[in-house]
């Protein structure tokens, strides 16, 4: 889906209405169009996000769709074309192509219970669908969000996950992978809390995004735990170049992840997600 | 007692169990309660007795030379903690912390090894019931090792 400009290939400029610094190399950009409009998005879905002289990137949306006049992305640095997002300023003016893409199943999840789980920046592309989930509370079964990160310093939207957990209707456990022993919470890799969320396999819908062995380790413990295949849904990641389906660079097996994806159901991509030539 | 094998009988990890040898594991349990940061089990100690967490939570740890401990897992309700009873020499590789008030079963090691022995069938149970533990647990090791969440 294309919801902005009549050209998807033409980057539209964008503000940097605020910087918010998430961790020591991850920022979280506020982006305001020129033009006024912001395009809909749907939970999951990307955007295009270009430095000007730099080059351009993939970046899932990060914010609330109900916050009509700004996209959020969250950024880390790790190239040149990130570092630079990361380095932006209130003022700044990049180029935005999109959104892209299909995002998450939030009408397969109504009624469902709703398992969320994120591997480290993964939580970015599913902080929408929280947001929404919180926002309708009660067109959903029980929510249950797990967080995995490298240290409790690298947690994302630490505070954000200490209030859902505390103030609103959702299940939140976080585990890292080392800690020292001032650490209080759970040590381990986040599959292994799926056998205690508070929620019924055979009626939940889980959401699942991370490093791509993170979520296959997710998925052997989703289908121990009983969750069928057609209810587990991936957020795979490519090298994402037109976001139209042209290019190819982000082929997946029979499925370009920028057209078909991010979002993918468990089903369609089962028998090559372990092919590690795709 | 009865109190003991009600609590034994709902743990998953002792699911079909049949009654005879749910009665011989009963022999060897009671149930025990450790304080907040209270050690289950301590590196290089006889591993005479392990645990079934009822309630609470469990860090595993190494503490290397002149460093604070490094937690490897953290352990709750179900888990069991402690696996070297298993294996001669039968000492403790790690500790094994409480991180909160944590309930447990305590098994004793060295009276449930003697029924093993005695009965390979309930030493067979008890294998396969322990190996997807192990098996689980070293994946969840890899798992960590890879680092996934760092910079690439």
């Amino acid at each position: 889906m294309v919801a902005s400009a009549e050209d998807p290939m033409l980057p539209q400029p964008y503000r940097v209405a605020a910087v918010s610094r998430e961790l020591a190399d991850t920022v979280t950009l506020e982006l305001t169009p020129a033009s006024g409009l912001r395009p809909a998005f749907a939970c999951g879905q990307f955007n295009m996000l270009y430095v000007f002289g730099v080059g351009e990137i993939a970046v899932s949306v990060s914010g609330e769709s109900a916050q009509q006049n700004s996209f959020f992305h969250t950024v880390r640095a790790l190239g040149a074309v990130s570092t630079a997002l990361a380095n932006l300023t209130p003022g700044d003016t990049v180029g935005l192509r999109g959104p892209f893409g299909k995002g998450w199943p939030l009408e397969a999840a109504a009624d469902a219970d709703v398992l969320i789980i994120a591997g480290g920046l993964g939580l970015a592309p599913l902080r929408p669908v929280v947001y929404e989930a919180l926002a309708d509370r009660n067109r959903y079964g029980r929510l249950a969000l797990l967080v995995g990160s490298r240290h409790p310093t690298d947690m994302l939207y630490r505070d954000e996950l200490e209030h859902w957990r505390e103030h609103l209707d959702v299940d939140v456990d976080v585990t890292v992978d080392h800690a020292d022993a001032g650490w209080h919470g759970n040590v381990g890799v986040v599959p292994g809390l799926i056998e205690r969320a508070p929620v019924d396999p055979v009626r939940t819908i889980a959401m699942v995004c991370g490093p791509e062995i993170m979520m296959r380790f997710t998925v052997d413990a989703l289908r121990e735990a009983g969750v069928a295949d057609e209810r587990i849904y991936l957020s795979m990641e490519r090298n994402m170049k037109c976001a139209v389906g042209l290019c190819g660079h982000c082929q997946f097996g029979p499925k370009f992840i920028c057209r078909d994806g991010p979002v993918l159901r468990l089903d369609t991509v089962a028998d090559i997600l372990a092919v590690r030539e795709i | 007692m009865r109190n003991l094998e009600e609590i034994l009988s709902k743990q998953p990890f002792l699911a079909g169990l049949d009654g005879e040898h749910r009665r011989l594991v009963l022999g060897c349990a009671r149930n025990r309660r450790f304080d907040a940061g209270a050690y289950l089990l301590r590196e290089g100690e006889p591993a005479d007795e392990f645990y079934l967490i009822r309630q609470g939570r469990v860090a595993l740890e190494i503490a290397p030379p002149d460093k604070a401990p490094i937690v490897i897992a953290t352990l709750g309700e179900g888990d069991i903690v402690g696996a070297s009873w298993l294996i001669p020499p039968y000492h403790w590789r790690l500790d094994a912390r409480a991180v909160e008030p944590t309930l447990v079963i305590g098994l004793d090691a060295e009276c449930l090894r003697g029924k093993c022995e005695e009965d390979h069938d309930l030493g067979y149970e008890m294998m396969k019931r322990f190996l997807p533990i192990f098996v689980k647990r070293l994946h969840a090791t890899r798992l960590q090792l890879l680092d996934v969440y760092g910079r690439s």
